[in-house]
This record gives structure tokens, C-alpha cells and sequence, in this order.
């Protein structure tokens, strides 16, 4: 069940059979896991027979995103009862996660009461720590400022981060504020050099996790999916063995291997959007109230010392 | 008496034709405000993308997508706050000029006015 890269053309380490199938899966949950350059994919049923058990490390942790609290639309108008399905999913998770990360848009419109009703959800986290960076809809009036006092005050500047976890280095990225007309996502000048400086001591064979909302990568920029100058923050990370890129905002799963570097978004917790290009706006994707709980899900992610590679595995509520 | 019945049909007519007259400017106006200086929000857009208007018009944006937007200028002349889905914001353009625009949540959501 598991599909290898045996010859790849193109050379950016990504098969498309094997990518498509593991993108395929990842409404039913699969484990995609990269090594040395190798794209392998397992269904999440065979982590019980020793494919996805044997890479669990020294690290696990969870990433969720797009929580969307004050969304109350179609196709899902109980947004904290499925953050809560999140939350109890994490908490029933083999390997409990030494930390969780939120990749952004906690909130639909940046109000107190739905930024505490997400505090109040993840209380019940068995792991109490949480790193956060905003999303666009984080930030809404106020340029972040009421964000930066409630989830980031140990952060920097408008809100990003970096902190080591059994030799990972992780940073936190916000590309959300000060977005130019016709743009995409923006870092800022000031951030770009913030996070030069932050990786110049490591070595080179450090892993490194990056964690932003918006993608990194151009995912289709016509619908904003991408961020302007991301590809300045990939060329500070160029010379790192192991480089894993986790984002939200785009409420689906999608993989992409380019050389050293693992772009991964993750589903969101409130509502799934479209697949680019397949609707006439990213605007939320409505599903009979079935299959709700299929497109939304978790990140779990393993770092296996000595590996050099992250395994990364998307799980849906319902599994 | 014949005159004063001439008199007051003739009172009775002027009140009509001015009722008429009212209720047409009215419904004019109405129709102004509704279509001629709207811009509609849908579907991560604004329509009309290009609304011209005469100096002194009040321009009036509703949101009718299921995500919130916003409607800010790109020098920052008019700036909305957050509008969730159906509410409105409104700018009168006293001067003449183009005024480009964008949504600063989704900033690949471009239009512009221009008053002349």
C-alpha cells in the first residue's frame, strides 16, 4: 500500500502518482513521509502494522489551523463543537504531543468574546503549551494588537517567534499584516532580517520548522494563496538540511517537496474551502453536514532524531 | 359657488400633480442609492469594478459574501472597519480623481472609483 519514488524527472523530489495518491488519502488520513528526497505514503490504517508506529521519535507535535470561532454559516454553524472534536482527538493521540502549534485565524473577526471562547476550548488540551501566529482574520481593525496582547506576548515585532525543541529549531512567521493592493501575503523587511539573524548560529544540519498562516509557496496565487516575498525567507533557510514549511489559510491538505524544503498546509478545524480553481471564490466550501467532519481535521508531526525528515500525518475529525 | 368649485378642484389638482411630483423624486432618489452608487461584495469581488460618479455622490458598499471584507483605499483616503456579511459602508467623494481601492483581508480584491 505504500508508493515509492523510483524515478523522478523533474527533479524536485516529488512524484506526481505518489504525491496525488497521498493527497488523495488525506480525506481519510495518511501518513506522508519524506526521506532523503523520498515521498512514501502510507494509509493511516497500517500505522497499527509498524509503517507509520516505527517513525514515531523524539518529538511529536500538533498543528491545527483556521479555527474560524464567530463563523456560524453553512456549511458548519457549530465551529466550537469541531475545534472541540479537534482538541479531544489530540488528547486521545498515542504519543502525546510535547506542544500544539495554531497556524492562524483563531477567530472570523478578530472580536474578545470568540478569542476567548478558543482559550477556553483549548484549555482542555492535555498539553498546555501553545504557540500561535495570526491570521488574516486575527487582525481585522486593529492591525493585530489586541492578537499580540493575548497570544503573543512572549513574540516579537508583530508577532513571530523562534525556540528550540530537542535540537528542531522552530519559527513562527507572520505574513498577514500590511498586505499591499493586489498582493499576496506579506512578511516585511523588518521580519526578513529579524529571521536572518535568528538562523545565522545554527548549523546547517539543524532541522528547521516553519510555521506561518498564509503558504510560503505559491499555492494559486489568484486567490491569494501565497505569500510575496516568502521565497526572501527561503533563501535565509537555504543552506539547512531539513526543512519542513507547516501553514493554514487554505482549509485542505497539499503537499509539496521542493530540494530540502516540505511544504505542507494543514485542514482547518471550522470549514473546508475549495480546491483552487474549482469554484469562483475561495469562500467556504459547502458539504452536506455528513462529510463536514471528512474535511476537517489535524496535523500530527514526528521528528525522528538522525532522520533529517519529518513524518507528517493529516487525520480528520471522524477517524 | 361654480367658481369656488373651479377653485378647489383646481387647489386639488396642484396638490396632486405636487404629490406626484414629490413622490417621483423620492423614488428617484431611492433608486439612486440603491443601484447607480452601490458596489456589491460577492465572491471575493466588487461589482462594478469601475464605478464612476459625479463629485459630491455617496458611494455605498454592501457585503453580501459569507466572509468578511473591507474597503480601503490604497492612500488610505477612506478606510472601512471589518464588514461582516450584509453590512454596509459608506464614502462621499467630494473631490474629482481616481480612487483605487482593495479589500486589505484578501488584497487580490482590486477596484476603483473615479469621480468626474
Amino acid at each position: 500500500m505504500s508508493d515509492y519514488i523510483i524515478h523522478n524527472p523533474n527533479n524536485d523530489g516529488i512524484d506526481r502518482r505518489g504525491f496525488l495518491k497521498c493527497m488523495a488519502w488525506a480525506g481519510t488520513g495518511a501518513a506522508c513521509v519524506l526521506q532523503g528526497g523520498v515521498l512514501k505514503s502510507f494509509a493511516l490504517g497500517h500505522s497499527h502494522n509498524g509503517h507509520v508506529g516505527s517513525l514515531k521519535g523524539e518529538l511529536s507535535f500538533v498543528q491545527i489551523s483556521d479555527s474560524h470561532i464567530g463563523f456560524n454559516k453553512p456549511a458548519n454553524p457549530d465551529v466550537i463543537g469541531t475545534l472541540q472534536a479537534a482538541v479531544t482527538k489530540i488528547n486521545a493521540l498515542p504519543t502525546p504531543p510535547e506542544f500544539v502549534l495554531h497556524t492562524g485565524d483563531l477567530s472570523h473577526l478578530s472580536k474578545p468574546e470568540e478569542f476567548d471562547a478558543l482559550d477556553q476550548v483549548l484549555k482542555s488540551l492535555k498539553t498546555s503549551r501553545v504557540f500561535y501566529v495570526p491570521g488574516e482574520h486575527d487582525v481585522l481593525n486593529d492591525n493585530g494588537k489586541q492578537y499580540l496582547e493575548r497570544f503573543g506576548k512572549d513574540a516579537l515585532g508583530q508577532g513571530w517567534c523562534s525556540f528550540d525543541q530537542k535540537g528542531v529549531h522552530f519559527i513562527g512567521l507572520v505574513n498577514v499584516l500590511d498586505l499591499k493592493a493586489g498582493g499576496l501575503g506579506n512578511l516585511g523587511r523588518e521580519q526578513l532580517e529579524w529571521l536572518e539573524k535568528d538562523v545565522k548560529h545554527l548549523r546547517s544540519s539543524t532541522p528547521i520548522v516553519v510555521f506561518a498562516h498564509i503558504p510560503l509557496w505559491a499555492v494559486y496565487p489568484d486567490w491569494g494563496w501565497g505569500t510575496d516575498d516568502g521565497a526572501q525567507a527561503l533563501s535565509h533557510l537555504k543552506r539547512f538540511g531539513s526543512v519542513t514549511v507547516l501553514n493554514g489559510h487554505i482549509h485542505q491538505t497539499m503537499q509539496k517537496v521542493e530540494g530540502k524544503v516540505t511544504f505542507h498546509t494543514a485542514m482547518s478545524t471550522a470549514f473546508p474551502q475549495p480546491q483552487p480553481g474549482t469554484a469562483p471564490s475561495p469562500g467556504p466550501l459547502k458539504v452536506p453536514a455528513e462529510q463536514l467532519r471528512n474535511l476537517l481535521g489535524i496535523t500530527d508531526v514526528d521528528y525522528v532524531r538522525g532522520r533529517h525528515s519529518l513524518a507528517i500525518t493529516d487525520s480528520p475529525l471522524t477517524t | 359657488m361654480k367658481k369656488q368649485l373651479i377653485f378647489r378642484m383646481a387647489a386639488f389638482l396642484l396638490l396632486l400633480v405636487g404629490v406626484v411630483a414629490l413622490s417621483n423624486r423620492t423614488a428617484h432618489a431611492g433608486s439612486q442609492e440603491n443601484a447607480a452608487n452601490q458596489v456589491k461584495i460577492d465572491n471575493f469581488s466588487f461589482a462594478p469594478a469601475t464605478l464612476t460618479v459625479a463629485p459630491g455622490t455617496t458611494v455605498t458598499w454592501k457585503n453580501s459574501d459569507d466572509v468578511p471584507h473591507t474597503v480601503v483605499s490604497d492612500d488610505q483616503v477612506f478606510k472601512s472597519k471589518v464588514l461582516d456579511t450584509d453590512e454596509k459602508f459608506s464614502y462621499t467623494f467630494a473631490k474629482p480623481g481616481t480612487y483605487p481601492y482593495f479589500c486589505s483581508v484578501h488584497p487580490k480584491m482590486t477596484a476603483k472609483i473615479v469621480v468626474q
